[in-house]
């Protein structure tokens, strides 16, 4: 399980910032994670957000809400924002909230 | 009408702790593994779990602690039916709550997906609610039949 002492894995690199989420993404998790990739956001402004969800097993409406809700900050701070690699559950989620109607996903094999 | 006969059934009271919302996803997967699901199957029964618990605890009680009622039930047929219930606040308008997208509490970042989540995720579901007494959720869901190989 995912606490506030885990640190969040990120890769910066020329102003892309990519936060590799981990474990199970519910309202439990999902106060400290999202605090912890605001902080990340605001320190390192970078030009574009990426979330990569290729660790995350479980994620439920709770992080629907944490993913639109880094959008909207992300975009207030001009920075682009981007998913990837959510698995099948998190796809029929993201789906049924028509989320690629606002945010690219993207699903690049390589990763696994 | 026939009524199935039941093959198992459990009954599970936590505080609204949110730590018990993985909790609670794990003892609907450990329940329903017995009749040997799909992983699709156990991962949609898990999530809808996840948004009834997390109901209960952040709009059902929200600032306050109380239990949360989880039984569950299959039956010989392999339908499983969950009921998560708490004696919270209750629901002023069930229908409108139902909606996609509607939620009470977007300042915590809710989406209003939870309901449209479990209808689409179950092959069932209904709410019942009375206000100052609580609120009721029961879902079911028919597990396919896979043949197993015996040793
Ligand atoms: N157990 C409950 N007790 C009291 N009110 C509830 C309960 N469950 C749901 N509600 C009400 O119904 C609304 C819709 O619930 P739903 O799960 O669809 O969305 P949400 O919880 O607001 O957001 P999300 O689930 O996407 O995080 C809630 O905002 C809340 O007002
Ligand atoms: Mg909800």
């Amino acid at each position: 399980m995912r606490t506030l002492e885990t640190p969040l894995k990120c890769l910066s690199e020329e102003g892309v910032l990519t936060v590799f989420l981990e474990g199970d993404i519910d309202h439990h998790t999902a106060q400290s994670v999202r605090a912890r990739i605001d902080t990340k956001m605001f320190i390192k402004r970078p030009s574009e957000l990426i979330l990569d969800l290729s660790g995350v097993h479980f994620m439920d409406s709770s992080g629907l809400g944490l993913i639109l809700g880094r959008f909207t900050k992300a975009t207030e701070l001009g920075i682009a924002f981007k998913v990837a690699n959510p698995n099948e559950q998190i796809r029929k989620i993201l789906d049924l909230a028509g989320t690629e109607r606002l945010i690219k996903i993207e699903t690049n094999r390589e990763v696994y | 009408m026939e009524r199935q006969e039941i093959c198992n059934e459990m009954r599970l009271c936590f505080p609204s702790y949110s730590a018990n919302e993985g909790f609670a996803r794990a003892c609907a997967a450990a329940f329903c593994a017995q009749s040997n699901p799909t992983f699709d199957e156990l991962s949609d029964i898990k999530c809808a779990v996840s948004e009834a618990v997390t109901n209960a605890i952040v709009h059902g009680y929200r600032s306050t602690v109380g239990d949360v009622y989880m039984t569950m039930r299959m039956t010989e047929d392999r339908v499983v039916r969950i009921e998560i219930r708490d004696k919270g606040c209750g629901i002023e308008d069930v229908q409108k709550a139902l909606q996609p997208l509607y939620t009470t509490d977007p300042a915590n970042e809710r989406s209003g997906m939870g309901f449209t989540v479990i209808e689409n995720f179950m092959d069932s579901m209904r709410v019942v609610s009375t206000p100052g007494k609580g609120t009721k959720v029961i879902m079911t869901k028919k597990l396919t039949v896979i043949p197993r190989i015996r040793g």
